[in-house]
Parts: structure tokens; C-alpha cells; sequence
């Protein structure tokens, strides 16, 4: 086809687009979204497929995968670490009276899984995966569900091969038809029940967070200016250091707490670090690897554990693939060197 | 003018009857020796304040620092993708303040600038366009008040009582003053095919949370929003643009909005199959549940907010709300539902947002079962946690608008519990 055929045809359909079907704005405002642009954004996956790339992984990538990446919070086996979310198991649940609800068990669409890990996963480092490690992590997640064989492939083709056991499972709010025409119309005002028990309460249950108070609240804020200040103190030799750290740490921050309200989470309070010994901390459940390890944290040993993690304390649990570059594990250390 | 004298003609009279009807007359508490507050110079009576570039920009004074948000550490793993609360038993009116209204989050509040800030819209379009900012600031602009409330508010209150206050049982809601730009505008500047059902929305933070919303509402009160009560968005609400879409629950409120796709169907995201979907007990699980049911509860008494006056007169206050249209009526009940008395509203419902509600009473000292009843102009009223119950099992997480009871007891003090 010659160049004017092709354009002629795009002004017909321009044309047509404008006039019949659609309807156009009149503030000549915004600029034309660019291909690029469009595909560097527009990346969600529909349930008929629309929008898969072409690609695939299979189980045993995947189980990889997920044991560097996922683990640490999903569990080695998608089984949920804590109270982060379970991905697998529960079928069969969902009537009970605590349902388990996982990709297995809940989800409808294989597609959600795909675009949800594509786009959001993992946790602090989303979108840094590729097509085919998408591929091959949901092929994981489908096998930890005994949903396909440990040989499964999972690719752009195969993808309808696989039946989600909760498709069916769901409806159409119907509220309006089933609920409103109950609650409708004039409300009792005298003599609406004979009698009134108390039936349960809250107190017993005690899950309540305490109350703070405003004067309390007042002396708190005294206290973290104070420990802020001592914090400046300790870290007068390198500022801008502590300050990096600070950042690159939102990294370690899904798994590790540190500050004066720390906890063990995932991963093991940091604080007071640097100068002891590995595996110590009290409460936190260690692997025998890390226990038995024989290192003493310094600003050297934690930078080489934080370049190649598993390499340097082999099995460790901490599913954290490593920091690449020196200035950061700097950083971090540095960070980490002003909580005591 | 012949109103306003007969008022004081008729307040005179009464002065007259008190003073002489022997006994009939209100007795005032006497102190037993002087106020201290009062006979002596106060050092704010003496010396001077700050200055006006103290603060530039003003927080509550150092004695409201009670009335802040909180969470419930045990609800989610983690504080970065998670929910707060507001605290709705220390606030009154109706407009939340924004530095104390709930935030939820999927990955953390995130620092978008506004020059850094870009608007797609794509899909079923003439021409896909980007937005900048100051784009939007040249669109025709409107101003609405509107409630938004977290699917999940009560959630944790299906099998029982079990958190402890106003704040923590109904605080996932807040409403503000929003301005911005209706979708309408954008979507027909994009040019959209007529026969597109649907739209779908999407977040600029990693969670890149993405709903879908079906072209009718998106083209009937949706609005794209960046201020809110007069200001810019606060960071945690999504700076520099948010989407409002009222009366729908408030995950399809997409903050940090950078693309909206014109469609022909819905994306089924995470968000609308495996969350936001509510279970019967039947193990089916309703999906596209987005409008909230009209809901009420009483903010004060309540286990946070407690009575510390004794008997006599008592403001007892709360919030109610529909999502399906303006607030009509609030009725409360002292004694757990047996008899009810409507409450007086602080001025007529306004459609999808926050209503306040007063019975001004005079409490005897007794133990109370307080509860409030919302009804909206559709004529539905809010059920009992037994009659939604019955229809819904006690799985849902979702949509749980019950009538909430707080146990008021001789000392003031209130509890969260349920009654038959």
C-alpha cells in the first residue's frame, strides 16, 4: 500500500472515530500519549488474556525464585510467614468459619496472579522482574497449590490450560435485591424487643490498643528530640552517610525495625548491631546458620553479608538478594551504627 | 423584631417567676473558696505569646495531642501496607480535618511532586493524551464534600465485639472538601468510545493499586481531585491528585492517579477479586459491592470519649452516612433498642457525606446501651449486626454497617459490646 492510501485511511478512521462514536473534549488540553509511553504503563493483564507478553518459566525457576525473593515473607512454601499473606492451601475453606484465602483457594483468575506480581511484587522492589520470572514464579504458586505437575511450564500458551478451583465462586452484588427490600420503610420507635442482653464484650477480648494521653504524648515528643539529637551527635562523622543509609534502609524496613519502638518482625531488631554477635537477638527465631555463623557484626562483616547474603552465611533465612553496590552497604552500616 | 422581643419579654418573665417561685429556680454548685484561675494573675494574663512567624504552619496545640491517628498493630505485618484510624470520638462537625484523617496504604505514602506528576488516559480513546499538573488546573473546577470510608470499616467486628472505641471499630472514615476536575472533562478531551462499559484507574506507587469502575459512574460524580478542605492533598491522602469517587468504598479512591484506560471490560485486579470481595456464608463471595450502605454510629459517649460530668445535661453525638444518597434521619436508643428517639440533625443530609447528629438529654446516672440508626433518602435503614448477620454469615471482612452498642455504665465509663 502506498504512503497516501495509508494516510488516507487513518483520516477516515479519525474521522469516523471522531463523529460516530465518540465523544471529544474542546479544551485542547494534554499532549498525545506516545507509544512508548502507553506500553511502559499500561501493563495490567485481563482475564481473557489481553495484555500477556509472550513468555514463560517453569515450577523448578520458579521455586528459585521465590525462595530468594518471596520467601522471607510468603514462606518457602507459600505458606505465609506470620502475618504476611498465605498463598497457598485453603481450598475447601471458604465456607468455614475462617476461610483460607489464597491464590488456590479464592483467587478466580489466573490472570490477576500474573499482573498482580508483575506490577506490585515484590514487596519494595516491585516491577523488577521479567516476563519469564513472572512466568515462572505463578507457575510455582500454581504448583504449591497442587493446581499443576512439578514440571509445568507456564507460558502465554499454557496459560489456559490452568483451571482456577474458585472461578464460579463469585456473584454480583446483589444487595440491593436480597438486603434493601428487608431494611426498608418505617422503624420501630416503642417496645421494639421484651428484653436486652449483653451478649459479648470487648474487654474480654483485650485487643484493644492503650490509650494514650495528651500529657504523655507531650513528654514522648521531649524524649525523641533528645534521642534525635543524640543521634545527630553519634553520627557527626559522617552525616550525609547516616542520611544514605537512611534511604537505601527502606529496603530492609518490610523485614527489620529499628528506633525506640522496635520489634522483631521477619527479620531481627537491628538495634545495637554493630559489636555483636550474630544470631543474638532475644525472641527472634535465628536459622541454625545464622546461630551458629561465629560472626561479630562490624561495618566490614555486615558489608560482605550484605553483598552476597547467602554466599557469605550459608542458610541463612533472610531472603534478601544483596546490596551491589559498596556506597550503600557503607550507608547502611553507617545508618545502622546510630541505633543503640 | 416582634419575634426577638417577644423572646426577651418572654426570658424576663421567666427570670421574674424564678427569683420569686420559692424554690422552683435552678440551684447553681457554689464554690467553697475563690478560684484560683480567676482571682489570680495568670501567666498568660501577664505575659506575651508567640509571635506570627512562630509558626508558619499551625499544628493543634500541644493539648490535643490525644486526638491523633492510630493503628492496631496486629491488623496487617506491616505499617507500610496497612490502615489507621481516625479519631472520630475527639472530633466534632463534620469536615476531618486532613492531618488526623485515616490513611491506608498498599506500599507506603509516597513523595510525588507536582512537577514530576503525569496523567495518562489510554485505551478506547480518539487519542490517548498525558496530563501535566498545571493541565489540570485548566480545567473547569467544582467544589464537594464527601465521605470516604474504607470497605473495611467495622470489619474486624463481624464475630464480635472486639476493638475497644469509636476510633478503632468506625475511624477508617473521613470527609473532606474536595476540589477538583470531573472525570467527565478528562475522558471527553480524550475523546471516549461511547460504547466503553468500563474504565480502569491505577496508582503511581509500586503497590500500582488498579480498580476497575464502570463508565457510567466514572462519567456521572467522579472527580479527579487535588485539593482537599482548601489545601493540596496531604502526602498520605495522594499528593498532588487523587481520584474521588462518592459513596463507593474508598480503595477505589486511586491515589497518586497516573492512568485512567478506557475499556471494554473489567481488569479483575488483586483488588477487586481477592480482596474487596465479600464472602457469604456459603462460601460464594459477592464482587462489585462498591457503594456503602448507610451506616451511623455515636462518636461520644463512647469507650474513648467517656462521660466525666455525672447526671444532668448530656450532648450525646455521632456521625451517620450513606453512600446511596443524603442522610434523612438518625434515631437513638438508650436502652439497646427497645425505644428509640430521633436525634436532631446539625443541619439537613447532604448526599454522600458525613451527616452530624445530637440528642441533647439529661442522663439520670444510669447505665445506658447507647445505639444510633442511620436512614438515607432511599428509605433503607441501618440493619442490626443480626439481621445482617443472617443474610451474610460472619465471613464478609467487608461492608459490615451495623447498629454499633456501647455499654455507658453508673461511672460514665463505655464499653463496645453486642446485645441480643
Amino acid at each position: 500500500m502506498s504512503k497516501f492510501l495509508n494516510l488516507a485511511t487513518v483520516l477516515v478512521l479519525m474521522a469516523s472515530a471522531a463523529t460516530a462514536e465518540s465523544v471529544a473534549g474542546k479544551f485542547g488540553l494534554g499532549r498525545v500519549a506516545l507509544l512508548e509511553e502507553i506500553a511502559a504503563w499500561d501493563k495490567d493483564v485481563r482475564p481473557n488474556g489481553e495484555g500477556l507478553p509472550v513468555g514463560s518459566g517453569n515450577v523448578l525457576w520458579g521455586e528459585e525464585i521465590f525462595a530468594e525473593k518471596c520467601a522471607s515473607c510468603h514462606g518457602d512454601f507459600a505458606e505465609g510467614v506470620g502475618n504476611w499473606p498465605k498463598l497457598s492451601g485453603g481450598q475447601d475453606t471458604l465456607a468455614d468459619k475462617d476461610p483460607l484465602k489464597t491464590v488456590g483457594s479464592y483467587w478466580p483468575y489466573l490472570s490477576t496472579t500474573w499482573d498482580y506480581v508483575n506490577r506490585s511484587m515484590p514487596f519494595g522492589n516491585a516491577q523488577s522482574l521479567t516476563d519469564d520470572e513472572v512466568y515462572a514464579m505463578v507457575a510455582y504458586i500454581l504448583y504449591s497449590n497442587d493446581l499443576v505437575d512439578d514440571d509445568f511450564v507456564l507460558s502465554n500458551e499454557t496459560f489456559f490450560n490452568v483451571e482456577m478451583p474458585n472461578a464460579d465462586g463469585f456473584i454480583v452484588d446483589d444487595r440491593v435485591e436480597t438486603e434493601h427490600a428487608l431494611w426498608v420503610g418505617e422503624p420501630c420507635m416503642q417496645d421494639c424487643k421484651e428484653d436486652v442482653k449483653i451478649t459479648m464484650r470487648a474487654r474480654v477480648l483485650d485487643v484493644t490498643p492503650e490509650e494514650i494521653t495528651a500529657t504523655e504524648e507531650v513528654a514522648a515528643a521531649g524524649n525523641a528530640a533528645d534521642v534525635e539529637k543524640s543521634v545527630a551527635e553519634t553520627a557527626a562523622i559522617d552525616p550525609a552517610l547516616v542520611k544514605a543509609g537512611k534511604k537505601v534502609f527502606k529496603k530492609c524496613k518490610s523485614c527489620h525495625q529499628v528506633g525506640e519502638k522496635a520489634k522483631n518482625r521477619s527479620g531481627p531488631i537491628l538495634n545495637g548491631l554493630m559489636g555483636r554477635a550474630a544470631g543474638q537477638v532475644e525472641g527472634y527465631k535465628y536459622s541454625k546458620a545464622m546461630r551458629e555463623s561465629g560472626v561479630v557484626w562490624n561495618a566490614e562483616t555486615l558489608s560482605e553479608f550484605l553483598l552476597k547474603p547467602k554466599a557469605f552465611v550459608k542458610g541463612t533465612k533472610m531472603g534478601f538478594n544483596g546490596l551491589k553496590k559498596d556506597k550503600d552497604r557503607a550507608a547502611i552500616a553507617a545508618y545502622l551504627s546510630t541505633f543503640e | 423584631m416582634t419575634k426577638q422581643t417577644k423572646t426577651q419579654s418572654r426570658r424576663a418573665f421567666l427570670k421574674g417567676a424564678a427569683v420569686t417561685g420559692a424554690g422552683l429556680a435552678t440551684t447553681k454548685a457554689m464554690a467553697a473558696t475563690p478560684d484560683p484561675l480567676i482571682t489570680e494573675v495568670q501567666p498568660w494574663a501577664q505575659q506575651l505569646g508567640d509571635g506570627v512567624d512562630v509558626t508558619p504552619y499551625g499544628l493543634p496545640i500541644e493539648f490535643e495531642k490525644d486526638v491523633v491517628r492510630r493503628n492496631v498493630e496486629w491488623l496487617t505485618a506491616d505499617t507500610i501496607s496497612s490502615i489507621n484510624f481516625t479519631p472520630i470520638h475527639a472530633l466534632d462537625g463534620t469536615i476531618t480535618p486532613q492531618g488526623c484523617a485515616f490513611e491506608r496504604h498498599h506500599s507506603g505514602a509516597i513523595e510525588l511532586a507536582k512537577s514530576d506528576y503525569r496523567l495518562m488516559i489510554n485505551g478506547l480513546v480518539d487519542q490517548p493524551l498525558v496530563f501535566s499538573y498545571a493541565d489540570l488546573e485548566r480545567f473547569p473546577r467544582e467544589n464537594h464534600v464527601y465521605f470516604c470510608e474504607c470497605a473495611a470499616n467495622t470489619g474486624m467486628e463481624w464475630a464480635g465485639a472486639q476493638l475497644n472505641g469509636a476510633q478503632f471499630t468506625h475511624g477508617m472514615v473521613h470527609n473532606m472538601e474536595y476540589t477538583g476536575v470531573p472525570l467527565r472533562a478528562l475522558l471527553q478531551e480524550a475523546g471516549y468510545d461511547i460504547s466503553a462499559k468500563w474504565i480502569f484507574v491505577e496508582g503511581a506507587d509500586a503497590s500500582s493499586n488498579g480498580r476497575s469502575i464502570p463508565m457510567e459512574k466514572a462519567l456521572d460524580d467522579v472527580l479527579v481531585a487535588f485539593k482537599a478542605n482548601g489545601e493540596a492533598l496531604r502526602k498520605e491522602h495522594g499528593y498532588p491528585v487523587r481520584l474521588v469517587v462518592p459513596g463507593w468504598e474508598g480503595n477505589l479512591w486511586i491515589k497518586w492517579i497516573r492512568r485512567i484506560e478506557v475499556m471494554d471490560g473489567p481488569v479483575e485486579s488483586r483488588e477487586e477479586t481477592s480482596k474487596y470481595t465479600d464472602t457469604l456464608a456459603d462460601g460464594t463471595s459477592r464482587k462489585w459491592t462498591w457503594a456503602m450502605d448507610a451506616k451511623s454510629v455515636v462518636t461520644s459517649p463512647s469507650p474513648q470519649s467517656p462521660i466525666t460530668h455525672g447526671t444532668g445535661p448530656l450532648v450525646i453525638t455521632g456521625l451517620a452516612w450513606s453512600g446511596r444518597g443524603a442522610i434523612k434521619r438518625v434515631d437513638v436508643s438508650k436502652d439497646g433498642g427497645k425505644t428509640w428517639e430521633i436525634a436532631r440533625l446539625a443541619k439537613p443530609g447532604e448526599k454522600m457525606a458525613l451527616s452530624r447528629f445530637y440528642l441533647d438529654t439529661d442522663w439520670d446516672g444510669s447505665e445506658m446501651l447507647l445505639q444510633s440508626r442511620a436512614m438515607d433518602e432511599t428509605g433503607y435503614v441501618q440493619p442490626t449486626k443480626t439481621q445482617l448477620r443472617a443474610v451474610r454469615g460472619e465471613n464478609s471482612i467487608y461492608h459490615n454497617n451495623c447498629i454499633q452498642t456501647w455499654w455507658v455504665r453508673e461511672n460514665g465509663k463505655a464499653e463496645n459490646v453486642e446485645v441480643s
